[in-house]
């Protein structure tokens, strides 16, 4: 009996965090100036998702990995560049806009008709992985959609550790308030983890793991559906970078002692 | 017209939460705006008796519960279930939510159940032209939006200082009981656990927050880094405030390259893209030269404080209101010797 995990991780394309961003109006609703030319990057808590995935997949066999992107075409194959080096996955391609501003519920219903696609997953094994939210939307909402549709009811979010125990059972551990964790036990797969940071590094580029990726990479990128999501029944009145410039007071060339005065007082102001 | 239900989970006291309180005056004024829209209050826990009658007077028509052992603790499954089971009974086309984490998890699910439409990190709701409409950031806290939405229900986590808390409700409220189907529960709640086995540095009440970046743990003028001391003097000026402890990106991150690092420092202090954006009246940075990804982890932070030894540090120019421009080796020794007078 196969006993690996069939781990299927949603994430896609974002503006590097380094780059400014303007809002512009477009004919599909808000959008980002030259949001096509902006260089980008995985998501990052998906990215993180992805090498815990990874991770994980390592050490349990009969495990695979699988990358569900929503994102243009052509975006997706430069993103790929920067990650096919990174660890073993198998893309599936979904040809679609990438922004912040589609709505999450169209995007969940793109994803999780794809994962239902997807050749040889099994669902009975299935751990969907992804960010707890992304670094457009910022919603943190399309992983618990997508598991609805899928059925799964074991979810998680915010995830910083899974460890599976002994027993096959998941031991979780989620962020909540105050610096705290939640840690819960999960009689195993399938279940749904949308992670924070996890516990792992960005893994070192392997050429290696670039080649056998790019084997299933081009065919997907070339497969990609086009996948319509928009944003429905959404009207965005107003986007706009608030334009709140401090007008910083520079204090140079004072005693410590004085400084530590002032933000004393300050403090007890 | 309009219906709205609030929703509310009880703390393990039995209580509300803070940011309950919060959200529950958002729905009571958006209730008001909408020209007198009927309002539910829909709670889950264990025994609600006390939480409800701690808000009975906050004008809603009913106190729908889900009561039981099973809801007292924070689990996808019948957190959902509860909520799905009061969204159906209260026929609501609003569901004002608390942003919990609890309800952060299960919201979202219940609204594809019911087919609604969801959004979080709402930081506004007003009535326009009467009809409501939320303001959210987008682009993690980049920049802001205000929208409406066709579809319903439509469901609203709102982030916490947001709306002021309401007090004086206090009354006798009748409460009806929700029948639940019980769902599978294929997952146990262990418990909550601390990120790191050194002091509990994540304060979320706290007047101040404290970011240290990484030119703490960096080579000083004396061609050394000083890690020891800079634990230290965090660690005491932490206790004298009672700051919560922020860090940038670069600070935590050094532990997963095998750097040194403050021992009490874990990914959960870091504010801005990948951390949190904490809300605090004040902020104090030290040893931060920071960018953008780290400056929107500072949005809700009011009034800012820096301590660099580049005058032309980065993130304090413009974003600051004032920048010292000094050693904060030296400056935070002199503010722990004040603080302990
Ligand atoms: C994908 C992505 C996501 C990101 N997300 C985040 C995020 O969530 N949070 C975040 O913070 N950043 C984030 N960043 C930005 C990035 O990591 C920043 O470069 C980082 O935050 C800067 O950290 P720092 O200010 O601590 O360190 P540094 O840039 O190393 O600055 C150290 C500063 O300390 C000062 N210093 C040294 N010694 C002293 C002394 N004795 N007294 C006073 N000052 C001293 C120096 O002058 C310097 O300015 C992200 C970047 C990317 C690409």
């Amino acid at each position: 009996m196969a006993t690996g995990f069939h781990i299927v991780v949603c994430g896609s394309l974002v503006p590097d965090p380094l780059q400014t961003l303007e809002p512009v109006e477009t004919p599909s609703g808000p959008g980002l100036k030259n949001e096509m030319m902006l260089p980008s990057v995985l998501d990052p808590w998906a990215a993180h998702a992805l090498y815990e995935a990874a991770h994980l997949a390592g050490s349990t066999s009969d495990s695979k990995v699988w990358l569900v992107s929503l994102g243009p075409k052509a975006r997706l194959q430069q993103l790929m560049m920067n990650i096919a080096q990174k660890v073993p996955f198998e893309l599936v391609a979904l040809d679609g806009p990438a922004g912040g501003f589609t709505d999450a519920y169209e995007v969940a219903a793109a994803l999780a008709g794809a994962i239902e696609k997807i050749d040889g997953l099994d669902r009975s094994r299935l751990l969907l992985f992804g960010g707890r939210s992304s670094a457009s939307r910022d919603a943190g909402v399309t992983m618990q959609m997508v598991g609805e549709r899928l059925g799964i009811t074991d979810q998680f979010l915010a995830v910083d550790k899974l460890t599976v125990q002994d027993d096959g059972s998941l031991r979780v551990l989620e962020r909540i308030e105050g610096g705290m964790y939640l840690a819960s036990g999960c009689e195993g797969p399938p279940a749904v983890c949308a992670w924070s940071t996890g516990e792992l590094p960005e893994p070192p580029n392997n050429p290696q793991v670039g080649m056998q990726n790019m084997r299933t990479i081009m065919p997907a990128l070339q497969q990609a559906q086009p996948a319509a999501v928009g944003a429905e029944g959404l009207d965005f009145q107003k986007v706009e970078v608030p334009q709140q410039r401090r007008d910083t007071k520079i204090v140079k060339d004072v005693p410590a002692e004085e400084i530590a005065r002032e933000i004393v007082e300050w403090l007890r102001s | 017209m309009e219906k709205i239900l609030f929703l509310a989970h009880t703390d393990t006291a039995g209580a509300l939460p803070k940011v309950a309180l919060e959200v529950l005056g958002g729905a009571m004024e958006t209730a008001k705006s909408l020209g007198g829209a009927p309002l539910t209050v829909g709670l889950l826990g264990g025994d609600l008796k006390a939480a409800a009658d701690s808000v009975a007077g906050c004008g809603a028509e009913s106190f729908l519960a889900v009561s039981g052992d099973e809801f007292t603790v924070s689990r996808y499954a019948t957190d959902a279930a509860a909520a799905e089971a009061l969204v159906r009974k209260s026929d609501a086309t609003l569901v004002v939510v608390p942003a919990t984490s609890r309800f952060s998890r299960a919201i979202p699910g219940v609204a594809q159940r019911v087919e609604g439409r969801v959004d979080t990190h709402v930081t506004g709701i007003e009535i326009e032209a009467g009809s409501p409409q939320i303001e959210r950031w987008y682009y993690r806290q980049r920049m802001v939006a205000k929208l409406a939405r066709e579809g319903r229900p439509w469901f609203m986590l709102v982030d916490s200082g947001v709306f002021d808390a309401v007090d004086c409700l206090a009354g006798s409220a009748a409460l009806e009981n929700v029948a639940v189907e019980m769902p599978a529960t294929r997952t146990q709640v262990l418990g909550e656990e601390a990120a790191t086995a050194e002091a509990q540095t994540i304060r979320p009440e706290a007047e101040l927050l404290f970011v240290a970046g990484a030119g703490w743990t960096k080579k000083q003028a004396d061609g050394q880094s000083h890690l020891p001391e800079a634990e230290q003097l965090i660690l005491d000026f932490l206790r004298g405030s009672l700051a919560s402890l922020g860090s940038s990106k670069s600070l935590v991150d050094q532990s997963g390259e095998g750097q040194e690092v403050l021992s009490f420092m874990s990914h959960m202090n870091q504010v801005g893209q990948t951390g949190s954006t904490p809300r605090h009246p004040k902020g104090l940075a030290t040893c931060c030269h920071g960018e953008e990804p780290h400056v929107v982890g500072w949005r809700f932070i009011k009034e800012r404080r820096a301590v660099n030894l580049d005058p032309g540090c980065g993130w304090a120019q413009g974003k600051a209101d004032v920048l010292y421009v000094a050693d904060a080796f030296e400056v935070m020794a002199k503010v722990n010797e004040l603080l302990g007078k």
